[in-house]
Order: C-alpha cells, then sequence, then structure tokens
C-alpha cells in the first residue's frame, strides 16, 4: 500500500490578516507558519493510523512551494511519512498545484491519495478533485471516517444535514476533514528522526495558470455591537423581528 | 455560448442553494448577453419547469436511475458532455457538498479557470474578475479568470435569487452514463432539521451551557424560528453534541441571515466559520468575551435566565 499524503502551509489560525502592495500580496510579517489543520489533523493522522494498522503502508508527503515550506514538511515528517517531495514553485493558482502532485502521483503509483478538505488561507476546496480528474480516479470529498479492507474503501462523506456511506476500489482520491482522525502531537523521537526522513526536491512541471488573484480585500467594520440590557430579552427579540427583519 | 448551471438535487427536491446558483446563472447570462440553461442529474419529483421563475430558459434533464446518488466522476462526465452540447463558456454550480466534488473536475476536465465560493457576480470591466472569501472569512481575494471556459461554484446563502414570472422548456438528454465507481451504500440523514449548510437562521451553543441536558432552550427557540443548531468546537469535542453541527477554522463554515450564538466566548477559529453570516447575536456573561466585537446585537448575561424569556418573547410575536 502507497499512500500519498498532500501538506499545505497556511498561516497560523490566530495570524494577523493584513495586506501589502496596494492589497495585492498576503502581508507575512510576524506570520507563523502551520501544516494546514486538515492536511496534518486528518489526512496525515489517517495515513499513519492505516500504517499503524498495515506497517507495510509507505506514506510519502507532498508539497508544491519554495524552499520556506521545508520547515513545514518536516515538521510533517515528525508525525509520521516514510519520506516528503517537494515540487518546486510557487503558485496560488489550483490547477498549477493539482497538476504539480498529479504528475508526482503518476510516477510514484499510489494506492491512495489523501487531501484536507481544504486550506484554510484560500478555502478552495480544489485540489482533491483537480487531481483526481487529472489521474482520472474516482473522488470521495469531505470524508468523515474511512476503512480499508482488502483494496475496497467504506467511506463515509458529508451531505447535508448528514453522512453518506459509500464504497469503492482503489486507486483513490480522498479529501478528509472532521472525524477522519485525531490531532496528535510529534514525539521527541519522531522529531529527530523526521531531520534524517529523505526529502526530495522535484522541478516543476510545465502548467498554464487558469486563474490570479487580481487584489484583496478585508470586510467592511462592524458598526459595533447594540447591547440589550439582560432583564430586556424581549427587546433583542422585538429588534431582530423589527430592525433586523430575521424572522 | 450560454451559461449553464447545474442544479443540484436530494432525494428528488431541488437544493435551495441550487435556486441561488440558478438565479445567479441568470444575472451572469444577462451580464454577458446570453441565456442560462440547466442540466439536472437524476429523477426528480420536483417541476423542472419551475426553474424558469429564476430565469432558466431551457432544463436538460438526465434521468437516469444511477444519478440519484453522487459520484464526482459520472457527474463530471455528464455535465462536460451537456456543456459541448450547449456550447456554454460559463458553468455555475453551488459550493455545497457536491459542488465541491464536481466543479474542481470540470475546472481540470475543460481547463477552465474556476472560483470556488463565490460571493459575488462577475466583474467584467476589466476581464472577469469574481470575489471570494479568503482566510477563513477573514478577508476576500478578487479573482480574475483568465480562460475562455469559466466555473464559478456559489457560496451557499451569498446570493438572493430573485424571483420572476417564467417557465422554463424541459428536454430530456441523453448523456452517456458508464457504471459508478463510487456506490452509496448508506444515507444517515438527520430526520426533521434545517441542513446547517442550507439553514438562513442558526442558534448555537458553547461551552458556557455546561452540559449537553442543557441544549433544550437551543433547540427549541431553533425549532420556534425554523432554524439550524449549531455548536462550538469544545462542544463537539467534548461529545455534547454530534461533530457535523461544529462551525468553525476547523469544522463547518456557515453564512446564515442570523447566527445566534449563547455561552460561546467567539475565539478567532470560532469566528472563522461564522463571520460572514449577516447578522450575529451573541448571549455571554461575561462582557469581555471577544465575541461581541464581531456582534451586531447582544447581551451580557446568564444564558439560563435570558434564554426563557427570549423563547417566550418569539412565542408571543408567533402566536403560539
Amino acid at each position: 500500500m502507497k499512500i500519498l499524503v498532500c501538506i499545505s502551509k497556511t498561516p497560523d489560525t490566530t495570524a494577523k490578516i493584513a495586506f501589502t502592495e496596494n492589497n495585492t500580496k498576503f502581508a507575512t510579517d510576524g506570520v507563523q507558519w502551520i501544516i494546514n489543520p486538515y492536511d496534518e489533523w486528518y489526512a496525515l493522522v489517517k495515513a499513519i493510523e492505516l500504517k499503524e494498522k498495515d506497517p507495510s503502508t509507505v506514506i510519502h508527503l507532498i508539497t508544491v512551494g519554495g524552499a520556506d515550506a521545508e520547515p513545514i514538511i518536516r515538521k510533517a515528517l515528525a508525525l509520521g511519512g516514510d519520506e516528503a517531495i517537494r515540487v518546486n514553485t510557487d503558485s496560488s493558482d489550483s490547477f498549477t498545484i493539482a497538476s504539480q502532485i498529479a504528475a508526482v502521483a503518476k510516477e510514484g503509483g499510489y494506492d491512495l491519495v489523501f487531501t484536507g478538505k481544504e486550506t484554510i488561507d484560500y478555502n478552495g476546496s480544489a485540489i482533491g478533485g483537480m487531481v483526481a480528474e487529472l489521474l482520472d480516479l474516482p473522488y470521495v470529498s469531505l470524508a468523515t471516517k474511512f476503512e480499508l479492507n482488502g483494496t475496497t474503501a467504506t467511506i463515509n462523506r458529508e451531505i447535508e444535514g448528514g453522512e453518506e456511506v459509500a464504497e469503492a476500489g482503489l486507486p483513490l482520491v480522498i479529501s478528509c476533514q472532521k472525524g477522519m482522525a485525531e490531532q496528535r502531537i510529534p514525539n521527541m523521537k519522531g522529531i529527530m528522526g523526521a531531520r534524517t526522513k529523505p526529502l526530495k526536491v522535484v522541478e516543476p512541471v510545465q502548467v498554464e495558470a487558469l486563474t490570479k488573484i487580481v487584489s484583496f480585500e478585508l470586510p467592511p467594520a462592524k458598526a459595533g455591537v447594540k447591547l440589550v440590557p439582560a432583564d430586556q430579552p424581549e427587546e433583542l427579540v422585538r429588534l431582530l423581528h423589527e430592525e433586523a427583519k430575521l424572522f | 455560448m450560454s451559461v449553464l448551471v447545474y442544479i443540484d438535487q436530494a432525494d428528488g427536491h431541488i437544493k435551495k442553494s441550487s435556486f441561488e446558483a440558478a438565479s445567479y446563472a441568470a444575472k451572469v447570462a444577462g451580464q454577458t448577453g446570453t441565456t442560462a440553461e440547466a442540466i439536472v442529474l437524476g429523477k426528480v419529483s420536483d417541476d423542472l419547469t419551475s426553474l424558469g421563475r429564476y430565469g432558466i430558459s431551457k432544463v436538460h434533464h438526465v434521468a437516469d436511475d444511477q444519478l440519484n446518488t453522487m459520484d464526482s466522476k459520472l457527474y463530471t462526465n455528464a455535465i462536460v458532455q451537456a456543456v459541448e452540447s450547449t456550447g456554454a463558456e460559463i458553468v455555475v454550480l453551488s459550493h455545497n457538498v457536491n459542488g465541491k466534488a464536481i466543479a474542481p473536475r470540470l475546472s481540470a476536465r475543460l481547463k477552465a479557470g474556476m472560483v470556488p465560493g463565490a460571493v459575488s457576480l462577475p466583474d467584467t470591466s476589466a476581464g472577469f474578475v469574481v470575489k471570494k472569501g479568503v482566510f477563513s472569512g477573514k478577508a476576500f481575494a478578487n479573482i480574475s479568470l483568465q480562460t475562455s471556459k469559466k466555473i464559478i461554484s456559489l457560496t451557499p446563502n451569498a446570493f438572493t435569487p430573485v424571483q420572476q414570472e417564467g417557465t422554463a422548456e424541459v428536454v430530456p438528454f441523453n448523456a452517456t452514463i458508464v457504471a459508478p465507481a463510487v456506490k452509496v451504500t448508506a444515507t444517515n440523514k438527520v430526520k426533521g432539521e434545517v441542513p446547517l449548510s442550507e439553514a438562513e437562521l442558526v442558534i448555537s451553543g458553547g461551552r458556557g451551557l455546561k452540559g449537553p441536558e442543557n441544549w433544550g432552550m437551543i433547540e427549541e427557540l431553533a425549532h420556534l424560528l425554523g432554524a439550524a443548531t449549531a455548536c462550538s468546537r469544545a462542544v463537539a469535542d467534548a461529545h455534547w453534541r454530534p461533530h457535523h453541527e461544529h462551525v468553525g477554522q476547523t469544522g463547518g463554515s456557515i453564512a446564515p441571515n442570523l447566527y445566534f450564538a449563547v455561552g460561546i466566548s467567539g475565539a478567532i477559529q470560532h469566528l472563522a466559520g461564522v463571520n460572514r453570516s449577516k447578522v450575529i447575536v451573541v448571549i455571554n456573561k461575561d462582557p469581555e468575551a471577544p465575541f461581541f466585537k464581531a456582534a451586531d446585537y447582544g447581551i451580557v448575561g446568564d444564558a439560563f435566565e435570558v434564554m426563557p424569556k427570549i423563547i417566550d418573547a418569539v412565542k408571543k410575536l408567533k402566536g403560539v
């Protein structure tokens, strides 16, 4: 069994969101970078769980980014995974990124490709589906549970107001979210071991970007909270009914 | 050349978010001087001619049983065939659970630039630029689509559908369908509840409610208002409420008209999942709770005292 886990570098969940260069660039000053939580807590940990059940499983991690993504991929290796691949290009275009992952995946002959359900910076939910299409593989998105029985996978997937249980054969692309696995903290052995795990840098395949970010903007500031005294909750109901016209 | 909207259905009924997508598609068609047509996959019980009220001129319907459950590959193949047959340049979908699976496949197949989670109509004054939420609701990005074919998946509840007089022509569409690779074996739906992702009103509880036994007042208010229920991460992690109710950076991201938060302090990660809500109400006994800074209305007070009075006032208003 060979699993490819897609790892993305994102700003920390508490990072201040601001823009520079006439609102065309994210202001990275003082920003702490983390592994995209969906990639780490759900995709990577699920792959590690599968390896714990079947130690012959090989886990490769892939990230698409410059050398500044290396601390993130080393941190991911500290949690688990046998080796990592960094595709040496920076892009904000999902199709460009997915094409790099698909090119590596095609070479590697993976049984499973795991992604997080989205990154917490771009919120695209795009990579898994694009990789699946480029590899002509089935794709199950927003998975909350994944079990493997031989070469048949049973996957729970989010639907509106509930879940759906599906079965599919391998190879398969899965996007992972809450429920798939529980967050883990890397231990000292993992951190030490990660330093010597192979990290291969490969050059990107040539792809024409389909999209471009023209500019960023911040949401308009809130006018401020209108506080209603605690002994007059009926006044809040009146405001929501008459002023905000919500019901 | 036309705009094609994919209409998503569940159990034979068109989803609310797809009416929004239909209306959005009609607007985009108006902007670009063309018409909006729709593709519907699987058997449906709703009257498809009613899509005319949302500005759709023609509905292409693939009434094949195999399409009654969603396999992203099959759906993509069928939609691509409809794109080819209609000559559509722009495909619109809802950025809902199924749209998130289908839209990226379409984008990769058609080499069409995609805006996942659009919140505005395209700006065509210089190219084709669509706004989407980024940084988990903390900012927006304007995305330029640089390809002749374009995919827009629309954030649910971000666009108010416009209704008008009209009847759509419904024509059968014979798409070539192969056997699905992903077989749905069971569906577990919470009956009788409003799905959180489609809800216009959401009542949510946090750790301040002290335990799952105190959720009666959240559920009662939600029931009175026809609202969905949600919760914070701490509550889902403690298994007080099911995981699908968790909203926040690592849970669901929602944009209802009303987000009514009881006993939630409003950590930045929670805000990330709900800050696109049109109106935020916060009930919290701690006046320093960060949530008040993001709120439109608030009460500094004990939920256990305030909520019963709110429920009574809503009952009086609704005449129940």
